[in-house]
């Protein structure tokens, strides 16, 4: 048996530790370690609540606007205040714009070398690779010239003695499947979306004024006006070039993302057998507009566990409550876990000092706490929101997620996998570029009627909240389900808790020693040489962690927190 | 090697390349005639070194780079620079990440530039954030004393930004305070604009010295002004035209946010003219008021945010405007005691140009700390 140490796991956000042992070829235990921690509750604590989005904002930049919105969305909750339909669509644009760029960047710069050989893809012929792009898609930049030209560059730059990122990357692995000529179409298409991926967001800054981190957001609605007949604001001119950067994407959606997921899916079959994990999956649910009910959800809300039938349980937040036996943080009873609204936080390392060689496995080893619903590990995700959305018959993700298993001819349950993720990721990107034309036209059509309301400003000043109140705001952000609480006593924020997609997937075993979903994903995974474990990063990967995200504390009171409308939240 | 074959060989452009030029000249306010240094300097044979280190951050600094164009990340990437440590873009893993890191620090003593993104922890040993084991304070120890040059990114590394609000739970510093004496460039703010980061990098890589900063060691081409002054609300201002309700007809005409807690008046930063994401817009043009995120400790001094100046906490400014005796009423009246009050804010922020090749930059001091809020 083999003991392995991946740290820092790179092409992701933040600070992720690995460690593994291999046994036969496989993996056969893991531990998932956040080795990060700043505290952003503890310093929203005594804040005016309308700011809260900025700072929980800046929880992550990679995951940037889902935290404002979660944010906006719990004080709304808690202080009762309405956002109008016109907040509500430019809060969806920004959303669904975020989904394009996150999702595009994740499969091309954070995910694709570990399916991509770059330093075989200069072995390609250009010709072959403009007919292999041409077979598979429509997307004009395809020719030999062009192909050639990027082989040359990324031949030059390998050949350099400086290849700068592409240095000891595990190219020449046997586990890379890909004929050069597939390993330069995405190597182009690397470079390519590293071009692209600025321009959709383009559409965050026209609403917000700069990517990342947007500044729009408020409580009660947004701060971008909206008046045809002005300079100053959005009018038809700002929605037009909205338009032409969503078309845009959707082009580049459907013409160059979709198509490279599918061709380099199916040249790795078996990676739809590893990775499972759990089989597990939970969603808030999300996007309802214009309608403001829970219904309504584009992606819908619910717990599936396929393994049992794709039958559809309905969330109850109740259910959600954090371990931290394994996680660097004290509680006065150890082996129970505690509600969010029940939380409390006394992070205390008892890990190794640094430097360190091994984490103590068998005690504590992390700074990300494990959530659990109803005791057991959920998996969040595009992968989570396809089969929650698929078994409460959403007619567009059953479409689209039908299709690509048709061309890929394998089962829905093939799904669960880690090449599963990486294929609902990119069926759900292309769902949201058609979304995002729909909330356009939506937003347009509103404003058409007179409506310019941006905000509500009924319960802007403090004066106007009660005394002690408390709220829920959910999101569905690209990496998953996305929960903010909040307490508010004498119009300051007194508790601030947030529970984050990759808590709930990079979370450490719990009291029952029960495993993580990442943990539990990497249980047999091959991995051929142990010195060069490319395939548990493909399955590391496939969850496109962000661990600034995963690391948060809890409610230093440990207050209970009782509220009327528990299940509702501001999903609006 | 000449400049021209091996651009070639590279696959540039060599129209596209001058252009990048030009919009590098541009960027950093020189004249066109630059251009050709610029572009002598990008033509080094062997492409400089640059490491990038990555703490108690969240990315967007990470983010806002990948966002520049002129020159690209890709262009750079490829063209221009070698990248041979960064967490979240690098193909290597693990051990044979850190590898390379250990690798430049040893090959390229003294030649590398190294960038910060985020806040450096203090308590427990480092605990709370290390990397392949390491402590960050380690790590920027190592990294940053070997380096041609460091700059820091983003509020984070700038000064410990919102890991070190109060009440700073894990002890995160800025660069400048966990390496005393450390000589730095910062480009603050949440995130600073991409275009300044590269403008910085391109400005090293062309006179071989970093651009000249002020008290704070921000670089005065992007740092030299307040948001005020190069304001296109301005005029607004100046005519009492001022914003008072989200959605108000004085919002859709653009008129100023100063009294929906606009930060611009005490903000050094470029953003009005720049503007963000191939200059699409910046916040106050998208109708939000600055929050005054290059500025020292802005999470604490500048909080609440939606509180007009002076009144926030920690803004040191004793005498608000109201109690001056003249309220916001009298649009001529507001207009002269908003300008008094903003005159004590400009003088307290005054920069103070420093020659960086004359004499290190000074390191920042504390954060202006407000009272908990």
């Amino acid at each position: 048996m083999t003991r392995i140490v991946i740290d820092p796991i790179t092409r992701i956000e933040g600070h992720l530790r690995i460690e593994a042992t291999v046994d036969g070829g496989a993996v056969n235990d893991a531990w998932s370690a956040s080795t990060m921690f700043r505290g952003m509750e503890l310093v929203l604590r005594n804040r005016d609540p309308r700011e809260a989005w900025l700072y929980a904002q800046r929880i992550c930049g990679v995951c940037t606007t889902v935290h404002a919105l979660a944010s906006v969305r719990a004080v709304e909750d808690a202080i009762g205040a309405r956002p109008p339909i016109n907040a509500r669509l430019l809060r969806n644009i920004i959303a669904g714009t975020q989904y394009i760029q996150d999702h595009i960047v994740h499969f091309y710069h954070l995910h694709a070398f570990d399916w991509v050989d770059a330093v075989a893809a200069t072995k390609a012929d250009p010709a072959a690779t403009a007919r292999l792009a041409q077979s598979i898609s429509a997307w004009p930049q395809s020719s030999a010239g062009y192909f050639k030209g990027i082989r040359d560059k990324v031949k030059a730059v390998i050949g350099s003695g400086q290849p700068s990122l592409f240095a000891n990357g595990y190219w020449g692995h046997p586990s890379y499947r890909l004929a050069p000529e597939a390993n330069l179409l995405l190597v182009a298409h690397y470079l390519e979306a590293l071009e692209w991926q600025r321009e959709i967001v383009r559409v965050q800054a026209i609403i917000g004024g700069k990517n990342p981190h947007p500044q729009t957001y408020l409580v009660g609605g947004m701060a971008i006006p909206i008046d045809p007949n002005s300079q100053a604001a959005l009018n038809m001119e700002r929605f037009d070039q909205i338009r032409g950067l969503i078309e845009r994407a959707k082009a580049f959606v459907e013409q160059v993302y979709v198509p490279d997921s599918l061709l380099l899916a199916a040249h790795y079959p078996e990676w739809f057998t590893y990775g499972a994990g759990h089989r597990t999956y939970m969603t808030y649910g999300d996007f309802a507009e214009p309608s403001s009910d829970i219904s309504a959800y584009r992606f819908a809300r619910g717990i599936v566990r396929p393994a049992r039938g794709m039958h559809v349980e309905s969330l109850d937040q109740n259910k959600i409550a954090e371990y931290v036996t394994r996680s660097w943080y004290a509680y006065p009873n150890e082996k129970a876990p505690l509600h969010p609204w029940e939380g409390l936080t006394d992070p205390k390392y008892t890990g190794p000092n640094p430097p360190y060689d091994f984490l103590d496995v068998d005690e504590k080893y992390s700074w990300s706490k494990a959530p659990r619903y109803a005791g057991e590990p959920m998996e969040t995700g595009p992968l989570a929101r396809l089969l929650v959305s698929y078994a409460s018959g959403r007619p567009e993700v059953k479409k689209a997620a039908d299709g690509a298993l048709g061309t890929l001819k394998i089962p829905l349950a093939a799904l669960s996998s880690t090449l599963g993720r990486v294929v609902a990721r990119a069926l759900e990107t292309q769902l949201m570029s058609g979304w995002l034309i729909e909330w356009l036209d939506q937003l347009i059509a509103n404003v058409g009627t007179g409506d310019l309301r941006i905000h509500d400003g009924t319960f802007w000043e403090p004066s106007s909240w009660p005394g002690d109140c408390q709220g829920w705001g959910s999101h569905e952000g690209p990496r998953g389900s996305l929960g903010h609480w909040i307490r508010i006593k004498n119009e300051k924020i007194e508790n601030y808790q947030a529970v984050v997609p990759t808590t709930w997937n990079a979370s450490p075993r719990d009291a029952n020693g029960v495993r993580g979903p990442y943990e539990a994903a990497l249980i047999g995974t091959p991995v051929v040489d142990p010195a060069r474990p490319i395939e548990i990063l493909r399955t590391i990967h496939s969850f496109d962690p962000c661990m600034a995200c995963a690391v948060h504390v809890l409610d230093l009171s440990g207050r209970q927190i009782v509220r009327v409308d528990a299940d509702r939240g501001a999903g609006w | 090697m000449t400049g021209r074959p091996l651009l070639q060989g590279r696959g540039v452009d060599r129209r596209a390349f001058l252009a990048f030029c030009g919009t590098m000249a541009a960027t950093l306010a020189m004249p066109q005639s630059y251009v050709p240094a610029i572009a002598k300097a990008l033509k080094t044979a062997k492409r400089p070194v640059l490491v990038w280190l990555e703490f108690q951050d969240c990315t967007g600094c990470t983010e806002s780079f990948l966002k520049a164009s002129n020159p690209s990340v890709g262009g750079l990437v490829l063209d221009t620079l070698s990248i041979n440590y960064h967490e979240t873009l690098m193909a290597a893993s693990g051990k044979d990440a850190e590898a390379l890191l250990a690798e430049t620090v040893g090959n390229d003593r003294g030649q590398y530039i190294a960038v910060v993104e985020g806040s450096i922890p203090t308590k427990e040993n480092g605990a709370y954030c290390t990397i392949g084991g390491r402590a960050a304070l380690d790590i920027a120890r190592e990294v940053c004393s070997n380096a041609a040059a460091v700059i820091t990114v983003g509020a984070c590394a700038f000064d410990g930004g919102w890991p070190s609000a109060n009440p700073n739970p894990t002890g995160a510093l800025g660069v400048s305070s966990a390496l005393p004496g450390a000589k730095l460039v910062n480009l603050p703010g949440c995130p600073p604009n991409g275009v300044n980061i590269t403008a910085t990098l391109v400005h090293f890589l062309t006179f071989g010295s970093m651009p000249e900063v002020d008290g704070l060691g921000r670089p005065l081409f992007a740092y030299g002004e307040l948001i005020h002054d190069t304001c296109e609300r301005r005029s607004h201002f100046d005519a009492g035209e001022f914003v008072e309700t989200w959605g108000d007809e004085a919002h859709r005409k653009g008129w100023c946010l100063y009294n929906m807690g606009c930060k611009g008046p005490e903000t050094h930063h470029n953003c009005a003219s720049v503007r963000w994401n191939d200059a699409t817009n910046w916040p106050i043009g998208a109708g939000h008021g600055c929050v005054g995120c290059s500025e020292p400790g802005f999470w604490d001094a500048d909080s609440p945010f939606y509180g007009r100046l002076p009144n926030v906490s920690g803004f040191g400014v004793q005498t608000t405007a109201d109690e001056m005796g003249v309220g916001f009423v009298a649009a001529t009246a507001a207009v002269v005691v908003t300008h008094a009050a903003i005159s004590i804010v400009r003088d307290r922020f005054k920069p103070e140009p420093i020659k960086a090749a004359a004499a290190p930059v000074k390191a920042a001091p504390p954060p202006a700390k407000g009272p908990p809020v």
